[in-house]
């Protein structure tokens, strides 16, 4: 079977990121990018089916050639080949979902798996867009996925408010991958050496003949208000005068 | 410094990264009480491929640059120093000497089993009478028939009890001196070698040092390494990568020192403020943030230069002496910082301590790396 596994690179979440002066983004400079930590629990779960049904591993992103790094950490993890879509915009959530349709109708794969969302901006969309262009079923925020024998049908456990749901989908489907759905294995210096024969295929966004133009426009970004400092209160009854007045919460 | 990596290796310090901090750092205090490191984790690290860094591609390994070997060093340096001495052990001065002058025969039976983990390689020069002047080394090997036989005590072996392979110096010839040393590759397990009991130690808890007792144990002569005679220079080549993969450490660990400084720094409020707000307390943090970006400069422009395949043992010794050395005035000033309760068990501040003391001392004093530094001025008319 093909599976296929579009990725994207983020912002390191372990570091504290600026907001540009002027609002418009954070600050990319000097910033150390890495694969998306849901994207990378999509490659696991992609690789884990292959390791049981045989088959192909397809990760796409659709980024600068500077994503090449993750690109090749998913290679290095154990995919088989890369399509890199090169774009030096910042493209909306539609317009990433329309350049990976076009590669969905290139690769034709069995099913698509991918993270929830990428952390960087949470937008949590993708998947979704991507389903209705294909007009494909989707399992979003999966915590477990099973595929069946004849490889028809998948078994997806979702993650909702307080529960759990179990789906079934016809595949092929779009299955997006929410963080309790496995641990992803480490890019290992034997999977890093292995990745450097395995094909990226660098394709110009221009190829795709796609619209590109932004839905959404980003107006403003801006840091969450600095927390006050506490104050320590003398009686019972000055706490309660500053929850009525300063608070009003009572 | 802009640090100029193989893409290969700046993937591979993104999973070192990930792996000192979801599976090394949560267990490192544990490592320190019970003073071993669980089975699973040094599997872990021969899955990784850590064991293999040094070891050239052709040999199974994956021929990093010294550059790329201090950048792993450097990311392992931030937790337990047990953790990164069982690999820097092996890739410093463990496999170095049989990847420099080793025999192909050599290198086919023993590099690819270093790639996989499945050998784990120590170093041992250093005797109860001897450690930097190697001058003074009474290990014995006497040539008999295809064998050697050696006789003799080593002292303080990095590595020793999980070690598969020694590469051990010995006199074969005391009338040339230095001209008379020879390395050895000796087995565990070698008929007449055995290991003695870990020592105690001040810290490097987890990681074990013991003594290596050799008593008429048959060494064939297909397992000298670079012929014989040239072990004293080999072992100087091989300590002089040990010495810039401990200093990358030490930065590593001044790091993550500094990380730990700034944040209590910036909590810990005492006449009102933030202790950060004082300048007694900036002044700290000035300084180690100086010396921190010194150090980096230092280790990577002569690692640089080594993987342009220069020799720059003066160079190397003082990136050593300077990043250790600082390295430990950073971990007091982190233990100022925090006061009393930098002190105790609870934070590892004073682990940190204990464990940079240590790389002041081993793979040549700071005393040793002056005088080559000196030596070399001396020679060179103050070239530095």
């Amino acid at each position: 079977m093909k599976i296929l596994v579009p990725v994207k690179q983020v912002p390191n979440p372990d570091e504290k990121v600026k907001i540009k002066k002027d609002g418009s983004g954070i600050e990319l400079e000097g910033v150390k990018m890495v694969l998306n930590p849901f994207c990378e629990i999509a490659v696991e779960e992609a690789l884990r089916m292959k390791e049981k049904h045989g088959g192909e591993v397809v990760v796409v992103t659709v980024a600068g050639k500077d994503a090449e790094l993750q690109v090749r950490t998913a290679l290095a993890m154990g995919a088989d080949r890369a399509i890199l879509v090169e774009t030096n915009e910042e493209l909306d959530p539609a317009a990433i979902a329309s350049a990976l349709a076009k590669v969905y109708e290139m690769e034709s794969p069995d099913v698509v798996i991918m993270g929830k969302q990428a952390v960087d901006d949470d937008s949590n969309q993708v998947g979704q867009i991507l389903a209705a262009k294909l007009s494909l079923p989707q399992a979003t925020f999966a915590s477990k996925v099973e595929l069946s024998e004849d490889l028809k049908k998948a078994t997806v456990t979702r993650e909702v408010d307080g529960g759990l749901e179990t789906i079934e989908v016809e595949l092929p489907a779009i299955i997006t991958a929410d963080l309790r759905l496995n641990e992803p294995r480490y890019a290992s210096l034997p999977g890093i050496m292995r990745a450097k024969k395995k094909e990226m295929k660098v394709i110009p966004i221009s190829e795709l003949g796609i619209d590109t133009a932004p839905k959404v426009k980003v107006l403003k970004l801006e840091p969450p208000k600095e927390r006050a400092g506490g104050v320590i209160v003398g009686s019972v009854q000055e706490l309660v005068e500053k929850l009525k007045n300063e608070a009003k919460v009572l | 410094m802009r640090i100029v990596l193989k893409r290969e290796e700046e993937i591979f310090i993104q999973t070192v990264r990930k792996f000192v901090k979801t599976e090394l750092e949560p267990i490192s205090a544990q490592v320190e009480e019970e003073d071993r490191i669980p089975e699973e984790i040094i599997s872990k690290m021969r899955q990784l491929g850590l064991f293999g860094m040094s070891v050239p591609e052709e040999y199974g390994g994956f021929g990093f640059s010294v550059t790329g070997q201090c950048a792993v060093m450097e990311e392992m340096g931030r937790t337990n120093a047990c953790f990164r001495t069982i690999i820097s052990t092996n890739n410093g001065i463990g496999v170095t000497g049989l990847v420099l002058a080793g025999t192909p025969e050599q290198k086919e039976k023993y590099l690819p089993k270093i790639a996989t983990g499945e050998y784990i390689t120590a170093f041992a020069l250093t005797e109860p009478g001897a450690g930097s002047d190697a001058a003074g080394i009474k290990t014995s090997a006497v040539r008999a028939g295809d064998n050697y036989v050696l006789n003799g005590t080593k002292q303080f072996i990095t590595n020793a009890d999980v070690a598969s392979l020694f590469s051990v110096i010995a006199v074969t010839d005391r009338e040339k001196k230095h001209d008379g040393l020879t390395m050895f590759l000796v087995e565990r397990g070698t008929p007449g070698f055995t290991v003695g009991p870990p020592e105690k130690k001040m810290g490097l808890r987890g990681s074990h040092t013991c003594e290596l007792f050799f008593d008429d144990c048959r060494v064939p002569a297909g397992n000298v390494v670079g012929g014989e005679g040239k072990g004293f220079r080999l072992a100087m080549e091989v300590l002089d990568k040990g010495r810039l993969i401990i200093a990358a450490s030490a930065l590593g660990a001044a790091r993550k020192l500094l990380e730990m400084m700034v944040e209590h720094a910036n909590q810990r409020v005492a006449f009102g403020k933030p202790i950060g707000s004082f300048q007694a307390i900036q002044w700290m943090i000035a300084d180690s943030a100086v010396e921190i970006y010194a150090m980096e400069n230092m280790i990577y422009s002569a690692a640089a230069e080594m993987d342009e395949g220069k020799k720059i043992p003066h160079r190397v010794a003082m990136a050593k002496l300077f990043a250790t050395e600082k390295a430990c005035e950073i971990a007091d000033r982190a233990l100022q910082v925090h006061g009393g309760m930098g002190y105790m068990k609870d934070l590892p501040v004073e682990r940190f301590y204990r464990d940079l003391r240590l790389t002041r001392i081993y793979e040549g004093t700071s005393e040793i790396q002056r005088l080559i530094i000196a030596r070399h001025c001396l020679k060179k008319g103050g070239e530095c």
